[in-house]
């Protein structure tokens, strides 16, 4: 570790592990081998392995809470998972007025999947990437939603929801008139309003994903730059302070990330939410 | 850090658990809560008509209590009244049952006296005949002398 200089330890720790397709078959990115860069057959491995990871965790937790559901007094995690289960449906009846099997069982993966996902960043960050050293991984990220591949996968599968709902509720050419004709509602300003809501509509998908993609990586930045200080790059009596401050602060971020790791979660669901039943509104 | 095939994972992997919670996951919830819902409702009312039981039921015994009270009451003074009845009668009993044993004494006691005034008289006859006799000291005829005794004695 103190072989490597502070900016090859964030780079680092910022690399996910990955396999791609080359000319010589499919080949995992190494310290050597950093041939995956810049092509898009390439899978992030660390990502898919963690969410689906916590994807499984969350389904197979609550099915097996609500099949053992009992109607007396419920167990502690039937109680939790009763309280995610409300919270979800309280916000979806009092944004979503129209019915769908869909959107309040979309907002519990989305919020519990995104949770789980985010909360991976509270496992201090040299701990299983420095597990996976031990036997051989070279790069390892295990926070999910600081690859911008896991939170695109969802807002565009939100977004695909958003065009399927909006032309299944107002017809093609409703959501036609409500893309040309708002909010100036007049022939020559078709153009105009078109990019206008062509705009607005495509901000859905990009601002949801990094929006969570942004608070998430910036979070873990921050987290690696603290470990930084107590990585033992420094040495003698400054370094030791060093350590003990950034561990400190270490705390307090981690504390702090708490807040950050539910409310993320928690606004990626609810703006779904919002996008999906704004797409159910006829005008 | 680019954008790259991983996407076409995640969205895989994103449409499946969304599905697996649409079907498998939210259902069962919402099963399971809306019957507990229906449960807590029905207890409630449940505890409510508890509580109204309750209430008619403190009322009735109430209602009880305060005739048993009325009736215990009534016992008492029927049990008096019954008592004072039978000491007056036994009083009643006692002074005639007195009366006819003094009735009784007092027959015998005279029945007594007559014959014991018929034995004196009988004796005092023969008495008052003797001491005649011995006054006069000379045989008088007693026959002839008789209805005089007679008389004597019945003047006794």
């Amino acid at each position: 570790m103190s072989a490597e200089s502070s900016s090859g330890y964030i780079k680092h720790h910022l690399q996910n592990l990955q396999v791609c397709s080359t000319d010589q078959g499919w080949v995992w990115n190494t310290m050597e081998n950093m041939e995956c860069q810049g092509n898009f057959w390439t899978f992030n491995v660390d990502t898919v392995f963690f969410s689906v990871l916590l994807g499984v965790l969350f389904l197979w937790l609550f099915r097996s809470v609500a099949k053992k559901a009992t109607q007396g007094v419920p167990g502690k995690w039937q109680a939790l998972v009763e309280i995610v289960y409300d919270f979800v449906e309280s916000n979806v009846k009092d944004t979503f007025h129209g019915k769908s099997n869909l959107i309040a069982p979309l907002g519990m993966a989305i919020f519990v999947w995104v949770f789980l996902m985010n909360t991976m960043d509270l496992i201090p960050v040299d701990w299983l990437p420095g597990a996976a050293a031990l036997i051989g991984i070279d790069y390892l990220k295990v926070v999910p939603t600081t690859d911008v591949n896991a939170t695109f996968a969802m807002s565009l599968s939100v977004f695909i929801l958003i065009i399927f709902f909006s032309i299944k509720i107002k017809g093609i050419g409703g959501f036609t008139k409500e893309l040309t004709l708002n909010p100036f509602n007049h022939w020559i300003a078709i153009p105009f309003n078109f990019i206008l809501e062509g705009v607005a509509l495509l901000a859905k998908p990009v601002s949801l994903s990094l929006r969570l993609f942004g608070n998430m990586y910036a979070g873990e930045l921050i987290f690696i730059l603290i470990a930084l200080m107590y990585a033992g790059t420094f040495d003698g009596f400054g370094g030791a302070a060093l350590g003990i401050f950034g561990a400190i602060l270490h705390f307090i971020w981690a504390v702090f990330h708490i807040l950050v790791i539910a409310l993320q979660a928690f606004i990626f669901m609810m703006l779904t939410i919002v996008y999906l039943s704004l797409a159910h509104e006829d005008h | 850090m680019e954008p790259n095939a991983t996407i076409i994972v995640q969205t895989l992997a994103f449409i499946a658990f969304v599905w697996f919670t649409m079907k498998f996951v939210w259902p069962l919830l919402e099963t399971a809560i809306s019957e507990r819902q229906k449960k807590i409702a029905e207890g409630l009312a449940a505890s409510e008509k508890g509580v109204h039981d309750l209430e008619l039921a403190k009322e009735s015994a109430s209602n009880t209590l305060k005739e048993a009270k009325a009736k215990a009451a009534e016992l008492i003074d029927q049990a008096k009244k019954r008592h004072s009845e039978i000491v007056d009668s036994a009083k009643d009993d006692a002074r005639e049952e007195a009366d006819k044993i003094l009735r009784g004494a007092r027959a015998e006691i005279e029945q007594e006296m007559t014959r014991a005034r018929e034995q004196l008289r009988a004796q005092l006859a023969t008495l008052a005949v003797a001491g005649a006799e011995k006054i006069l000291e000379r045989n008088i005829d007693a026959a002839a002398q008789n209805d005089i005794v007679e008389k004597l004695v019945a003047e006794l």
